[in-house]
């Protein structure tokens, strides 16, 4: 769809931006050493940084990802959010006081606490900058959508926008804004979506019954890239066509064609009772190029909010073993990937004591289960707001927003894009940080001075700013949280046992951790790019080309590559056992 | 560039390690009780997905239900933790 750029949402967009960007360079300049960010970290409040938790794990996967699930095939973008919050579980309960008390602060820092080994170091470095750079596809894959709607540029210009205000932003400004940045990004993010959730909820359900509501559509593609929609070449112009909005109710119950306003309970309730149109597209190569449709089917409210709806969890409705092992393998990942990920866990480390991080990780929980309950009703209202994009998912919620005026559309908008920012330029400061600590300093042994290293780490952004742009054009179109998916199962496949092993195995060895990291990491990556999955979304091939050409049996590692992980600790840590210490 | 370098600047918290035993004994226990909870969810979701499509509060179905329930119960398992970690500190 081609999106017209207000002037209102372009002002509100850029007074936002600025005020991040301004807020983040003040709070830069104030701390000129090097620790930063730690040295900021003593005195934070565990409230601010309780919402800052928040601000810094809801990420566009969280917002955009999962609203953009929800509003395309109803409940199984849900379980994302439910999956996301129970890792929260695992961080509070078993990981962060043990991990605090090692009195180490990344990832590496806390596995090598006890061996001081350079393969530690090393493994933990490689899976910190793999971790991270999958964690920013989806970073980027969702500025490129929020850019369209928003600026009316296209996907690839919105990536690289991104990536160059990140890597000024840490460049320049550093980690040490971060806290506070998160914390009103954070508040926003919530506030609003609440806010949004009233709006939804006090407008209701309509039915929409206009015949045209229920045509189909069609993208033909041609050889030299120019696009024909619905019969007529792609544009606003006369003689042009665009794609319709779509997302609508074609029935609701008792005969009613308005709700009028509904409970949160009642919202559900009625919904489940009515009939839904969703879209099925179909992808064929014809002789004048690649035509794509979109049929609307009349679907019902019991089916969608249930698993099993969307193509990830279709098996699930059917007997097939693999999609049900497929699904449990996901969630594994989903519980395990969140202690697991190196850049969240370091914000323990803000506050001054045990009890100041338990009580900021309540508030982190509180604030993020909140704002996950309210993505069920986001995405449903986007659902049924007649407002989605069919050729992006990840659009769903800016556009909902839009359904209730410019204002609102801008300031979500404007929410949406600093939580990119600000993810990425963590994701990118723990790269480089993985680069320039953990690869140079600890494994190679280059002796660099104080402004080396900074000099050095910013190159190390830069590049990783590059990649990380290549691959958010290379994956576009697809879902960001099916890719955070896919990052949280490498997390934990390759960290989850080590760290789980190092806290609680006394005969854990260094050659056991490290080769667990190289083992869970190397396997779940390549699971992944052999999987059905990737061969249908990344190489694009037909759904049921992909399926012959898989590798693996289902598409998620985490199932297997996890107790691959944890089993690959013990073997190689029994074999390699400890000589005790002379005294 | 800050947070290359990884260092603390307030001093090591001093503390019991009874207490930080007892501690990781609450958080072990909280955690074994969540796992039970969302594994019996998963379980159900992966084999039985027409369970969850079954009314369970406010004619809202079993799915929905659950999914905020797990929500919630981490939220409340999360609260639990702090005020027994907290009790036994002021004890």
């Amino acid at each position: 769809m081609i999106h017209t750029p207000s002037t209102m949402s372009v002002v509100v967009f850029a007074i936002f931006v600025a005020f991040t960007l301004g807020l983040s360079f003040y709070f830069a300049a104030k701390t000129k050493s090097a620790a930063g960010y730690f040295a900021a970290g003593g005195q934070i409040h565990w409230f601010v940084n309780g919402v800052a938790f928040a601000g810094d794990y809801l990420s566009a996967a969280s917002f955009l990802g999962i609203c953009g699930l929800v509003a395309f095939y109803g409940y199984d973008g849900f379980l994302y959010s439910i999956g996301y919050l129970a890792g929260w579980v695992v961080a509070l309960f078993v990981v962060a006081e043990p991990l605090k008390r090692l009195g180490k602060y990344t990832f590496a820092d806390a596995l090598n606490s006890k061996f001081q080994s350079r393969g530690i170091t090393l493994s933990a470095g490689i899976s910190t900058l793999v971790v991270s750079v999958f964690y920013l596809i989806p970073q980027m894959v969702g500025a490129g959508s929020l850019i369209k709607p928003l600026l009316g540029y296209s996907h690839e210009v919105g990536v690289v926008m991104v990536g160059v205000v990140v890597v000024l932003i840490v460049a320049t400004a550093g980690m040490v804004s971060t806290t506070y940045v998160q914390f009103i990004k954070g508040s926003l993010l919530v506030l609003f979506s609440a806010i949004l959730t009233g709006m939804i909820l006090s407008r209701g359900l309509t039915v929409d019954d206009r015949p045209e509501s229920m045509q189909p559509q069609t993208i033909l593609t041609k050889p030299d890239g120019t696009k024909i929609v619905n019969g007529k070449p792609h544009g606003h112009k006369e003689g042009e066509a665009d794609l319709r909005p779509v997302g609508h109710i074609s029935r609701l119950p008792d005969g009613l064609k308005a709700t009028g306003p509904l409970s949160p309970a009642g919202y559900l309730a009625v919904l489940q009772r009515s009939d839904v149109v969703t879209w099925k597209k179909e992808t064929k190569k014809t002789d004048e190029g690649e035509l794509v449709t979109y049929t609307p089917q009349i679907t019902p409210g019991e089916k969608l909010l249930r698993p099993g709806n969307s193509p990830t969890f279709k098996g699930l409705q059917s007997n097939s073993l693999m999609a049900r092992l497929d699904f449990i393998s996901l969630m594994l990942a989903l519980f395990g990937g969140t202690a697991s990920l190196p850049h969240i866990l370091i914000r323990y480390y803000t506050v001054k004591d045990q009890a100041a991080a338990r009580l900021s990780t309540v508030v982190g929980i509180g604030t993020i289960g909140f704002f996950y309950v309210l993505t069920l009703f986001l995405g449903l209202g986007a659902m049924t707001s007649g407002t989605l994009d069919l050729t992006d998912t990840n659009m769903s919620a800016p556009l909902l927003a839009k359904s209730f005026g410019e204002l609102l559309f801008a300031i979500i908008s404007a929410i949406a894009f600093t939580t990119v920012l600000g993810t990425v330029s963590g994701l990118i400061v723990a790269a480089s940080g993985a680069v320039v600590h953990d690869l140079m300093t600890s494994v190679l042994r280059i002796q660099m001075a104080d402004h080396s290293k900074v000099r050095v780490g910013k190159i190390a952004a830069v590049i990783v700013g590059i990649i990380a742009i290549l691959l958010g054009i290379l994956f576009k179109g697809m879902n960001a949280t099916f890719l955070v998916g896919w990052a949280f199962s490498v997390a934990a496949s390759a960290n989850l046992p080590s760290l789980l092993m190092l806290l609680f195995w006394k005969r854990t060895t260094k050659q056991g951790i490290t080769a667990a990291i190289f083992v869970g990491m190397i396997s779940s990556l390549s699971w992944i790019l052999l999987s059905a999955d990737s061969f249908e979304k990344v190489y694009k091939y037909t759904a049921a080309q992909a399926a012959e050409l898989s590798w693996v049996p289902f598409s998620q590692p985490g199932l297997v590559t996890i107790p691959l992980g944890f089993l690959t600790l013990v073997v190689v840590s029994l074999m390699t056992k400890q000589q005790p210490l002379e005294s | 560039m800050a947070g290359l370098d990884h260092v603390a600047s307030h001093p090591k918290e001093v503390e019991d390690m009874v207490l930080a035993a007892r501690n990781a004994r609450y958080g072990m226990v909280l955690f074994l009780f969540y796992l039970l909870i969302y594994g019996a969810f998963v379980v159900i979701s992966a084999f039985w997905p027409e369970v969850m499509a079954r009314e369970a509060l406010f004619g809202v179905n079993l799915a929905i239900t659950y999914g905020f329930a797990l929500i919630a119960i981490a939220m409340v398992l999360a609260l639990i933790y702090t005020w027994l970690c907290r009790g036994r500190a002021a004890g």
